[in-house]
């Protein structure tokens, strides 16, 4: 069995355990043993604003994403199962679309002589085009986009094992449905929140391609501190120490919440 | 009894606007690929094929196109194989260590992709894989396992073992009873898996973006770099030729999923 398992693992082994490996031993090793790079990401201020403004933006993709993720989960957990099954649809339509592809629709969408600028214009609800993109606005609104699915999808498989009963009998005891819906739905969805939240903050702290294209170049992510380093500066040490301390974060969180729920329902998803 | 209440009426009107939120800017590219104008405006002005002609003439996006489709082929070709022998050798062995094995297989999609895709590019820098096809394909192999791994995984668990028991104690071998047995019945996770791996090579971008050059650069690449510099409406084109072949790929992996179900 083990050999049968062993082609893939040496795949992984050689293509990503061996890499992330190299990248540590890299970020304290240089003609000798150094935390330089350590240093300077926790002294710097380019190094310390980038990862605040990370966390920022993925805290602001992941709480946007839980408010509009929510109520679509919720709906598609109340109506008749065709009418469930079109709504999760939609939601995994844009799954299989590549990132690049729909950072490039909201590119055509929030630019200056854009979509939207040019409806809010015709409608005369503005004189000047609002500034919707190359900022962190626009990386905030393309994210949540690419990342809703990944909030939608564990609250509907949670909500799903609700038992009705439990509203029914809420209801027959006298509770209006809105204090059903707080004290008994709400903290039953709590796992999945808790799911797809981890899944969305996590999957936002290393984005990429939409800072990038839409971030406009001041709004510098992590990912970017790291591409920047590599491609512009040609700084390996600095690139793998930045790389680390995000992967180390990443594993941080995945740790923390592995202790309330179990990983497979956050990793399942994909 | 709730039907007509104001708060279902607000959880429709809200869910609606979050579902045309998501669906709008995977269509909007449509309607400008077809557009006869160079900047731009929408609606469109009249309706043309030239920013598909304009692709489809260009040699350079041409070339990326055969780097793309041949890169996805390949992964598809070593990645399945791989996942299936793996995800079989999880679901029978009982070894404590296939955990372990398990996890590691689905580390592409827990470590975030940027840090893979530097790593990968510090190490094919020392052994001179970085701007080659074998390089390229090598990577996308180990982004496409996990589907593979987990869709087979699946199909497997709703297969019943003791069939292919029965084909071991009439005689077959292990490897026989597996290809008689066992396979066709989970033929449509295969596919499935194998088709997820397909458009994971094909959408592949920051990997590519590190290790990819010359005349080996996919699609993506020289997408990006070309919304880097200006927007162009060949790229809507290009974006509305990739989504439709994911939709396509994507319905057959799902009719294949549920005829197996």
């Amino acid at each position: 069995m083990l050999a049968l398992v062993s082609p893939a693992l040496l795949v992984i082994l050689l293509l990503i355990v061996l890499p992330v490996g190299w990248l540590t031993w890299q970020s304290v090793y240089h003609d000798g043993f150094t935390l330089e790079h350590y240093r300077r990401i926790f002294t710097e201020d380019i190094y310390w604003r980038s990862f605040a403004l990370t966390f920022e933006i993925s805290l602001a993709v992941t709480v946007l994403a839980l408010l509009l993720g929510y109520p679509v989960a919720y709906l598609a957990n109340a109506v008749p199962r065709a009418w469930s099954t079109l709504i999760l649809a939609l939601v995994v339509l844009p799954f299989w679309t590549s990132v690049l592809v729909r950072a490039y629709a909201w590119l055509v969408l929030l630019q200056r002589t854009g979509v939207i600028n040019q409806l809010l214009h015709y409608l005369d609800v503005i004189g000047e085009p609002l500034a919707l993109v190359h900022n962190p606005f626009g990386v905030v609104v393309a994210t949540v986009h690419i990342l809703l699915p990944f909030m939608v999808l564990p609250l509907y498989a949670t909500m799903q094992k609700i038992p009705n009963d439990l509203m029914q009998a809420g209801a027959s005891l006298g509770a209006s449905p809105a204090f059903t819906f707080v004290r008994v739905f709400l903290p039953l969805s709590l796992p999945g929140i808790l799911a797809g939240s981890t899944m969305v903050f996590v999957l936002c702290l290393g984005f990429y391609i939409t800072p990038e294209l839409l971030g406009g170049g001041r709004t510098v992510m992590v990912s970017m501190l790291v591409s920047r380093n590599v491609e512009l500066y040609n700084q390996f040490g600095a690139a793998s120490a930045v790389a680390v301390v995000l992967l180390a974060s990443v594993l941080l969180i995945f740790f923390v919440v592995s202790r309330f729920i179990s990983l497979d329902r956050v990793l399942g998803q994909k | 009894m709730m039907r007509f209440s104001p708060a279902r009426i607000t959880l429709y009107v809200i869910s609606a606007l979050v579902l045309v939120y998501l669906i709008l800017p995977v269509l909007i590219i449509v309607p400008i690929s077809f557009s006869s104008a160079r900047f731009l405006t929408f609606p469109p002005p009249a309706l043309s094929l030239r920013w598909y002609q304009q692709y489809l003439s260009n040699p350079a996006w041409m070339q990326a196109t055969r780097v793309t489709l041949t890169v996805a082929l390949l992964t598809v070709m070593i990645a399945t194989p791989l996942g299936v022998a793996a995800a079989y050798a999880i679901s029978r062995s009982r070894l404590r260590i296939m955990r372990l094995i398990h996890m590691m297989l689905l580390l592409p999609l827990v470590v975030p992709i940027i840090i893979t895709a530097v790593g990968i590019f510090f190490i094919y820098a020392r052994v001179g894989l970085v701007a080659t096809m074998p390089g390229l394909v090598l990577a996308n192999v180990m982004l496409g396992l996990p589907y593979v791994v987990i869709s087979v995984l699946a199909g497997l668990q709703s297969f019943d073992p003791a069939q292919e028991m029965v084909a071991r104690s009439l005689g077959m071998n292990r490897l026989r009873s597996f290809f008689a047995v066992t396979l066709p019945q989970i033929k449509s996770s295969v596919l499935a898996g194998g088709i997820f791996a397909f458009i994971s090579a094909m959408d592949e971008t920051i990997v590519a973006l590190f290790i990819s050059g010359g005349q080996y650069q996919p699609l993506t690449k020289r997408m990006f770099t070309a919304l880097r510099d200006e927007i162009d409406p060949t790229i809507a084109a290009i974006s509305t030729l990739m989504t439709a072949a994911s939709f396509v790929l994507v319905l057959m992996a799902s009719t294949r999923q549920k005829k197996s179900a």
